[in-house]
């Protein structure tokens, strides 16, 4: 098994980095640590997708030399995805960052469980 | 009757340039143009539908000019056209009843972005309904989670910031789930088109040789389109987001927009992966003992809330509990209960939130039982709206909710002895406990209003919005008593959902 796991060295890791990003953006009280979280979180899955996509000794698939075998090139459609991906991650981490500067500026803290408690507050009053 | 054909894409084409062009208008005409725009898709698909049904198998739509395995598709069922007519009716009933109020929730000047997430959730909606394609759906599921947090955060409110931050959090965890599910897949499969995927996944489980990141990837989509469309004990976002968000959007995020996510569950149940291979896995017990639990646990808690609006939406919880229930079966016939429950859920949850706001604001905004009582004579459309809508939930006869609890105890009789036994308690007890507290509100909306109270001079309900309530009231009384041809459509759309 741990021959399997080091042969898959970049997937195995990969795995790991969506496993501590998880965390962090589900366990973190600090919202500016889960919106790190969230972007480990992502950035792992790319690199699962792009490493999928990558073989050794191949190339980009742009025809240039007038090769045209397809043993030369790699698969374009990971790459494809993970652009698609980062499109995404991109537009979240910015929502997420203005809720959290809205959230700031009416609570004067970053943690989220007080800000709740504030929130339950000012209901009361 | 070829033209029909497009239908779908077109529907999914006006809702995206309906988007555009609502981000420059004034925001009257936004709104109007969005009210339109639900009208076409309506019509559109209720076209479609009378095309899927002279089908005799589901028709790929090819999207660009490269075919199957490569190129990107939309596939035109029964099933799919039944719940976009379903789906965008609910809508354009809940557009033209919710919009009078959103002043009360949203500034004047912010009105116009959210009729741009009205329509992005819509094409969204449409596009997971109708494509055949693994990666749109992901990239779909992005932009319906984008849409949905926004039509949240337009209410700028202590709680509701929190709740719509959560909701986006649970929402990012999610997509990471199914992000990484869809990347495994292709990685053990290299396709991404459903059909293709379906056959390599039939080879995969022939040759047992990636059985086990098979079941891998099986787990994270579930979970991850599960935690989208609050399935039990991943539930702890929604009664917050749905009770603090405005009305309107709690009626397009509940009847809606879960539904949607659950649609395209069905569908990679179905079509990916197979139901004998899901079965196989188990994970439909999975899913079986969260949606009793669901069942039971929403219910519960829908009880012990003082604030109406928090109690509606405790009751999702638990009525999504049934949609996993029948899914959980893990047979065909539990499968066309759950689609079922699907659209009763939709039509009568929609209309709930709305009347809901309706009589907690002749009740001068507050929202504890106390206030509410009298709230039936004050606003009598809302009242009688919220008893028919409540009745179905519970599952009065005549009502869609009847038919659909009668389904899922149908599809339970040929289970195995436990299951079967479980799943008669469980709809018992869970009837039951709808019944406390529905039955309970409905009581305290006729009861005599505290002459120490003052309420708010009473505000007439503008006749389209009433028109619009009564209708969408008669559809769930139109579930309840013209079921017979619908469940044929569900279950014939099943047989060439495949």
């Amino acid at each position: 098994m741990w021959q399997a796991l080091y042969d898959n060295l970049e997937q195995t890791v990969a795995v790991i980095l969506f496993g501590i990003g998880f965390t962090i953006l589900l366990l973190q009280r600090n919202l500016i640590r889960k919106i790190i979280g969230l972007n480990i979180m992502s950035t792992a899955t790319y690199l699962f997708l792009a490493s999928m996509g990558y073989i050794e000794g191949r190339k980009a698939p742009i025809v240039t030399d007038g090769v045209t075998d397809l043993a030369a090139y790699i698969n374009p459609i990971p790459a494809g995805l993970v652009l698609t991906g980062i499109v995404v991650s991109v537009s979240f981490t910015g929502i997420m960052l203005a809720l959290t500067v809205r959230l700031y500026r009416r609570y004067r803290t970053l943690d989220i469980d007080q800000i709740a408690l504030l929130a339950k507050g000012e209901d009361m009053a | 009757m070829t033209l029909a054909r497009n239908f779908p894409f077109f529907s999914i084409l006006v809702c995206l340039v309906g988007s555009v062009v609502t981000s420059v208008l004034k925001p009257r005409a936004a709104k109007a143009l969005t009210i339109i725009i639900a009208g076409v898709v309506l019509v559109l698909s209720a076209f479609t539908l009378r095309y899927a049904l002279a089908l005799e198998s589901a028709e790929p739509f090819m999207m660009g000019h490269f075919p199957a395995p490569w190129g990107n598709e939309l596939r035109i069922g029964r099933l799919e056209a039944l719940m976009a007519t379903g789906i965008s009716a609910v809508l354009f009933i809940t557009l033209v009843a919710g919009f009078y109020h959103m002043p009360a929730f949203v500034s004047e000047k912010k009105l116009g972005l959210y009729c741009i997430m009205v329509d992005l959730a819509m094409c969204a909606i449409l596009v997971m309904l109708y494509t055949n394609d693994l990666f749109t759906a992901y990239v779909f599921i992005e932009i319906m989670t984008i849409a949905s947090c926004a039509l949240v955060i337009v209410r700028q409110n202590g709680h509701t910031l929190v709740a719509a931050t959560r909701y986006m959090i649970m929402n990012l965890l999610a997509s990471g789930l199914v992000l990484l599910g869809i990347s495994m897949l292709y990685g053990i499969t290299g396709h991404l088109l459903m059909e293709p995927l379906g056959r390599a996944v039939r080879h995969i489980v022939e040759t047992g040789q990636y059985m086990e990141p098979l079941t891998v990837v099986i787990a994270l989509i579930t979970a991850g389109l599960a935690i989208k469309s609050a399935m039990f004990p991943f539930h702890a976002w929604a009664p917050d987001t749905y009770a603090f968000a405005p009305p309107m959007s709690s009626a397009i995020l509940s009847g809606l927009i879960g539904k949607a996510y659950i649609f395209l569950l069905i569908k990679f149940f179905y079509r990916v992966i197979g139901l004998d291979v899901i079965v196989g896995t188990n994970v439909d017990s999975v899913l079986f003992v969260c949606g009793v639990s669901g069942m039971l646990m929403g219910s519960v808690l829908a009880i012990s809330q003082r604030d109406i609006r928090r109690m509606v939406a405790y009751s999702s919880v638990s009525q999504i509990g049934y949609i996993y229930m029948g899914l959980g079966m893990g047979t065909e016939a539990g499968v066309a209960a759950a689609l079922f429950q699907m659209l009763a859920h939709a039509a009568a949850k929609s209309l709930l939130f709305l009347s809901t706001n309706e009589l907690v604001s002749v009740s001068g905004d507050r929202k504890r039982f106390h206030y509410l009582h009298g709230a039936g004579y004050r606003n009598p459309v809302a009242g009688v709206v919220f008893t028919v809508s409540a009745m179905s939930l519970v599952g009065i006869p005549f009502t869609g909710g009847f038919i659909a609890k009668l389904n899922l105890a149908t599809a339970g009789m040929p289970m195995g002895g436990w299951m079967r036994a479980l799943v008669l308690i469980a709809l018992a007890i869970s009837t039951l406990l709808n019944a406390v507290y529905y039955l309970h509100t409905v009581v305290s909306l006729y009861r005599r209003a505290p002459a120490e109270i003052d309420y708010p001079p009473s505000h007439r309900v503008p006749r389209h919005a009433a028109a619009a309530l009564v209708i969408s009231m008669l559809l769930t009384v139109y579930l309840g008593l013209g079921s017979g041809p619908i469940m044929r459509v569900i279950e014939a759309g099943l047989k060439m959902f495949a």
